[in-house]
């Protein structure tokens, strides 16, 4: 397993070096730059050329590549120039990053909370009102645009109803004090309640909207594994043994139904930054993906590097995660790692 | 509950040590919080819709930026609220000597910056000695922006400078020679870069340490989170983690205090999740609200002010590269063509006007009497058959992923053109381009043959306008390639460094009148009102024609 482990983090650092030149080239190969955006309509032919010069821009793209790569090799990625302007890349993303790592969390949990019991149930009850229901709303949760979605919540919850905020990750002003970047962690660790709870207000409705995909998804994977699972002889066996409904179904069903499903959840974490960046650009969630969305606006190439790149981090680790968990969940792939 | 595989003892531990991490945590976290210093004036939620690019006004050029420092910074010379007009703000009163080079301020007694360093003299010559000393990154148009464009070069000489000296003669005297005149100044000081700070805080933190990393920069400690004005408020934090930026009043403010006890901008981005946020009362205010929203603005009880226009669409011609361009009767012909009124009408912001001439009529050397093109294809056409150029064929470029107060739907203005020229007989061929991503980049080295772009104006000067676009032949349209082109530059020049008030304004008029009916370089289009809009509860806004509110007035009703 440790072997395996290792194996995977290697690979890693190859993506990571392969996806860094294609980043590089790809950001300078669009038209525009940091120029436009840094002066935008006020500057001169003259000063544009300029500040071309200064930031190094006229270099050959490797001599910039090999330069960006040394400096980073000691950590040092640059600094913003349109999301955060000035700020260090690096430590921009890491102040972000819980941002989208709360919000993602809260996504996947509503997702799995919802998902899982009604896919298990709907599988159960085939053909039932509860597996008609769920499969059409799993069907809305896929089809409707991320954005719509948000607006139609901020317009019934937030500007009707008033119950909610329509954006941001804490009231302005409320003066909370920041441990991890967690806000409502932030607020439960110091005892703000009150500026938990408002984080906590925040968190939902961008939350909910981020949930509907992972939430469809993981509702149609639990149902047909938990369906497949329904007709192995396994099943029939365990209840012909006469053990208890409760324990058919966390043992041999659930448990056997999961794999596909913590799959899916690995894949959808990919999938949740992409959603992120429109959910936090709309909630104005301070998080990557909103530096994402900016940062291509401004052409923002050091931020949007990081970003890229340690999003595809997170990514193939979080799928690592995945790969070791399947061990732990599947005693077969443990034997079959320890053979080889 | 669902089974991992982990027997229950091991579950109990896991339980058990996630509860002591918890625990451990919350023991080390401490609330800092502070008493709140609640008030009575009330807390001002302003939706700002970019992040600040840092708080040292000298190193700004962006509107977001300037809309926060202005409420802790102020200038020498200040805009009077409501118009374009000089006032006086921490100078009481200036003199020029006779050839208009040497400038004699007198300030205001009894101001302190927020650190308590005195204002006086000796710190508006630290001020200016440090913008002019600038070098390396602090040097460059991304940072010195203003400093270059009204000042041009620094003390290293690569470049000619305005700036000569500063003497302090005495604490409330201070004497600043330029090298030469121009009518420019002293309202250029009025601009939110040459605001004043305090010495002290610059030295202490660093006000200069900026540096070009890579392709980006490093800004100062200073400019990051120890900004040091003398205005009626000050900064209090920036929490970066949640996009707003806190400013509490100054109670030791020199003037009439702020009635607000906070002032806070919150950073959103997107504008339809800005007026939300005003709809549902998470911000009590936020500028440029889109044209289209502006009737359910105002029907939801919202006040929407509208500022008077102090900008500038133009439709610019690049001549370079289409030769039929180079034609005035072409240029002529493409004016006839275009429907400005209905453009206006239709598609620009209620209260827009046509632009006669480059620049909004309040400003000075506005002529009335310029050549004006009404609405004629079949002149347009004629003209063209003059011309030589019957079939012409242009481009025309339009930006996307853009909006400009002076450019509120581009692609409808694109598209309003297009067919008022292609009535005329013209062939148009589309460009569209990315704003940021190659369409200023291509437009202003002259790329393109027609285009549209604009400008808001920073103070009531012509230099400001018609001198920042054709006060040199390399610029946009490519007048070097003119044979006026230099004619018009020196024109430029030569009424900047007029003294006397109404020969200068004469000077003025005779080049916008040359400009509409002999050079013709780019089509004016119209001005187009920006508006602001705020919660009914605030009072005391007034809206300003540059877009430079100040929110010290402000107070909210609801906190009575």
């Amino acid at each position: 397993m440790l072997r395996y482990a290792i194996r995977r983090v290697l690979q890693l650092a190859l993506v990571v070096l392969v996806l860094s030149v294609l980043i590089f080239a790809w950001l300078r190969a669009l038209p525009g730059g940091p120029v436009s955006a840094l002066l935008g309509d006020r500057g001169t032919a003259e000063m544009r050329a300029e500040l071309t010069e200064a930031l190094g821009l006229n270099d050959p793209i490797f001599v910039q590549y090999f330069a960006f790569l040394g400096r980073a090799i000691t950590g040092d990625f640059g600094t913003s120039t349109g999301v955060s302007p000035g700020k260090p890349a690096l430590e921009l993303f890491l102040e972000r990053f819980p941002a989208t790592i709360e919000l993602g969390v809260a996504a996947i949990l509503i997702a799995l909370a919802a998902a899982i019991p009604l896919g298990y149930l709907a599988a159960r009850r085939r053909g039932g009102w509860l597996d008609n229901a769920g499969i059409v709303v799993s069907m809305l949760g896929m089809s409707i645009p991320i954005f719509f979605l948000a607006f139609l919540l901020k317009y019934l919850l937030s500007i009707e109803l008033g119950w909610l905020p329509t954006g941001g990750r804490q009231s302005a002003g409320i003066d909370a004090t920041r441990i991890t970047g967690f806000f409502v962690l932030d607020g439960l660790l110091t005892r703000e309640w009150d500026a938990a709870l408002d984080a906590l207000k925040h968190l939902l409705l961008p939350a909910f909207a981020l949930s509907s995909i992972p939430f469809a998804v993981i509702f149609r994977i639990t149902r047909a594994a938990v369906i497949d699972v329904l007709d192995e002889d396994y099943v029939r066996t365990a209840r012909s043994k006469g053990l208890t409904r409760r324990i058919i179904r966390d043992r041999h069903i659930l448990r056997n139904a999961m794999l596909p499903v913590v799959t899916t959840v690995g894949l959808q974490t990919g999938a949740l930054l992409s959603g992120a960046v429109l959910t936090e650009t709309v909630f104005a969630w301070q998080g990557i993906g909103q530096a994402l969305a900016i940062g291509f606006e401004r052409k923002d190439f050091p931020v949007l590097q990081v970003v890229i790149i340690a999003a595809a981090m997170a990514y193939v680790l979080v799928n690592l995660v995945v790969d070791l968990s399947y061990a732990v969940i599947d005693p077969r792939i443990r034997a079959m790692q320890k053979v080889g | 509950m669902l089974q991992l595989g982990i027997s229950r003892p091991r579950q109990f531990a896991l339980i058990g040590l996630a509860g002591a991490l918890v625990v451990s945590l919350a023991a080390c976290a401490e609330s800092d919080r502070g008493d709140g210093g609640g008030g009575e004036g009330g807390t001002f939620v302003f939706g700002a819709a970019g992040a600040p690019s840092n708080f040292d006004p000298f190193f700004a050029s962006d509107g977001e930026t300037f809309r926060v420092t202005r409420q802790m910074f102020e200038g020498l010379v200040g805009i009077k609220p409501g118009t374009a007009e000089l006032e006086p703000e921490l100078a009481t009163a200036w003199e020029p000597s006779p050839d208009g080079k040497t400038w004699t301020f007198t300030l205001q007694e009894g101001v302190n910056f927020h650190d308590g360093t005195p204002f006086n003299a000796d710190a508006v010559c630290k001020n200016f000695e440090r913008m002019f000393n600038q070098t390396g990154a602090g040097a460059t148009a991304a940072l010195s922006y203003y400093w270059i464009e009204n000042f041009g070069g620094f003390s290293d000489g690569a470049n000619p400078s305005l700036y000569k000296s500063c003497t302090a003669e005495n604490p409330t005297t201070v004497v600043l020679e330029l090298t030469r005149f121009t009518a420019r100044f002293p309202t250029m000081l009025s601009q939110d870069s040459f605001a004043m700070q305090s010495p002290q805080a610059m030295d202490e933190f660093g006000a200069d340490d900026v540096t070009a990393q890579g392709d980006s920069f490093v800004f100062s400690e200073y400019a990051r989170s120890h900004p040091t004005g003398t205005g009626p408020f000050t900064f209090g934090s920036y929490d970066e983690a949640n996009g707003t930026i806190e400013l509490q009043r100054n109670d030791n403010y020199w003037g009439e205090k702020a009635k607000l006890d906070r002032l806070i901008f919150r950073v959103i981005e997107d504008e339809t999740a800005r007026k939300q946020a005003l709809e549902a009362g998470d911000i009590d205010g936020y500028d440029l609200p889109g044209p289209a929203d502006w009737d359910s603005l105002q029907q939801d009880g919202f006040n929407l002010m509208i500022r008077d226009p102090f900008n500038i669409l133009y439709l610019g011609i690049t001549q370079r590269n289409n030769p039929a361009l180079q034609n005035l009767k072409v240029r002529q012909a493409l004016a006839y063509a275009i429907d400005r009124q209905s453009l206006v009408n239709a598609i620009m912001p209620e209260n827009s006007e046509v632009a006669k001439e480059f620049y909004p009529s309040s400003v000075d050397g506005y002529a009335d009497d310029v050549q004006e093109y009404p609405h004629d294809p079949e002149r347009a056409r004629q003209l063209l058959d003059e011309a030589g150029f019957p079939d012409l064929t242009v481009e025309l470029w339009w930006p996307t992923q853009v909006t400009r107060p002076y450019m509120p739907n581009p692609q409808a203005i694109f598209g309003a053109i297009q067919e008022d020229l292609e009535q005329a007989g013209i062939t148009v061929t589309p460009v569209s381009k990315p704003w940021a991503g190659g369409y200023l980049d291509q437009v202003e080295v002259a790329d393109a043959q027609l285009f549209m772009l604009g400008w808001t104006g920073d103070y009531n000067s012509p230099a400001n306008f018609i001198g920042t676009f054709f006060g040199t032949t390399e610029n946009q349209f490519w007048t070097s390639g003119s044979p006026w082109g230099q004619e018009l530059a020196d024109a430029l020049v030569d009424a900047d460094s007029t003294v006397d008030a109404a020969q200068r304004e004469t000077k003025y008029q005779e080049i916008n009148r040359k400009l509409m009916a002999e050079y013709l370089p780019a089509i004016p289009l119209s001005h187009s009102p920006p508006a602001i809009v705020v919660a009914s509860d605030v009072e005391g806004l007034v809206p300003s024609p540059l877009t430079k509110e100040e929110f010290a007035t402000v107070s909210m009703s609801s906190s009575d």
